[in-house]
């Protein structure tokens, strides 16, 4: 599985929906995240790709959307 | 080392439900609740100041505790949302107690300023005489209730708490705290310029994250565990905040005195609020360790640990 692929897989087990939004699409806005779920999306990614992160990377806005969290995740694992 | 004496609060006579506030800003009294957890808060009135409210709070405090004004050895106010900077409330509150060679200073820090404040008198109370901690806000001059203001507005409500913190007796021993400060998130929870601006989801993102370490680190260097802490007293932020908090420390909600429904966020306020209800409602004296936590504007954050005396 790819990493957009488990990104999404994540994203979707924290918002119980399976929507798929697209890459730049606001996680937020689409209703896929709110202010809490957002607390175990950043939980699931840090689990799913055994990275951890930081305190002070802990902004909505790189969380966003599919896109910055790929971006995110791929220069982490890096 | 000090104690835990005595806890007092005031709450404005004002209340402001849902009802009242969920179409000025756009919203409905369901899903105010929802994303909260609160059913109404309380306002101040309009000759109310933060120094008026923390002197009730005060004088219910000192009631409590059985002493007078006179004794105090201190006083240490917290607030955010004070109309003036300086000179702060604190030399108005110790004023109008009839202190006037008393020490009393300002914590200018919202959310949690009391929790610095109870951790600051446990180390000046030896030296000083009893230290009265004082927290008092009014929050709902700092909102915009108009829906551009919705994500504020719906939390903030006014008040004021009180702990008299004693050198030599007391209910509980303050034990350990932790008090931590991250400036480089300052700018996602801020008042200036009147108002006060929250970026909500990193403001969550930051307190998940740091609240449950920080009662966590303090717990571990006790010796303790969550599942060891009898009563845990938060920062009344949002509920569902502090069912996070409570799920991250694997302890169940019942651990955590929640009144956030009734008053809502009353910043610096709440702490101390909450811990005067959950002390007034104590029917057996305390037998396990209490925890205090907040998190807020700064970012200032921490933890007090209070063990049975």
């Amino acid at each position: 599985m790819g990493q957009e692929a488990r990104i999404l897989k994540v994203l979707q087990r924290v918002s119980k929906k399976d929507i798929v939004p697209a890459a730049d699409e606001s996680l937020f806005a689409s209703g896929l995240l709110d202010s809490f779920a957002l607390t175990d999306f950043v939980a699931g990614l840090e689990e799913e790709f055994g990275v951890s992160i930081p305190d002070s990377d802990l902004s909505a806005r790189k969380f966003d959307t599919l896109r910055k969290v790929d971006s995110y995740i791929s220069a982490k694992s890096a | 080392m000090a104690y835990i004496r005595a806890f007092g609060s005031y709450l404005p006579a004002r209340r402001v439900d849902n009802h009242e506030l969920a179409p000025l800003v756009g919203a409905t009294p369901e899903w105010v609740l929802s994303v909260s957890g609160i059913e109404e808060r309380r306002y101040a009135a309009e000759d109310d100041t933060v120094a008026s409210l923390g002197l009730a709070a005060a004088q219910d405090c000192l009631a409590n505790a059985g002493i007078e004004a006179g004794q105090l050895g201190m006083l240490l106010v917290s607030s955010g949302s004070a109309a003036r900077f300086a000179p702060g409330p604190a030399s108005q509150i110790a004023a109008a107690l009839g202190l006037t060679s008393t020490p009393a200073l300002d914590i200018p820090v919202a959310s949690a300023g009391s929790l610095i404040a109870l951790a600051l008198a446990n180390d000046l109370a030896p030296r000083f005489g009893p230290v009265l901690v004082i927290g008092a806000e009014i929050m709902s001059r700092r909102i915009e209730r108009a829906p551009e203001g919705r994500d504020t507005a719906i939390l903030f409500g006014d008040g004021a708490g009180a702990a008299l913190v004693d050198p030599n007796s007391g209910f509980a021993r303050i034990a350990d705290s932790l008090l931590a400060t991250d400036g480089t998130a300052a700018e996602i929870l801020k008042i200036e310029r009147d108002r006060i601006f929250m970026d909500g989801r990193s403001v969550i993102l930051q307190a998940y994250r740091k609240m449950p370490r920080a009662v966590t680190d303090l717990l571990a260097r006790n010796a303790l565990t969550p599942a060891d802490v009898g009563v845990f007293l938060l920062h009344q932020a949002n509920l569902n905040l502090i069912e996070r908090v409570a799920a991250g420390l694997k302890v169940p909600l019942d651990r955590f005195f929640v009144n956030i429904a009734r008053y809502g966020n009353t910043s610096s306020a709440s702490l101390l609020i909450a811990a005067a209800e959950w002390h007034g409602s104590l029917a057996a004296p305390l037998a396990a360790p209490i925890v205090f936590s907040a998190f807020g504007a700064g970012l200032h954050w921490g933890a007090l640990l209070a063990l049975p005396a």
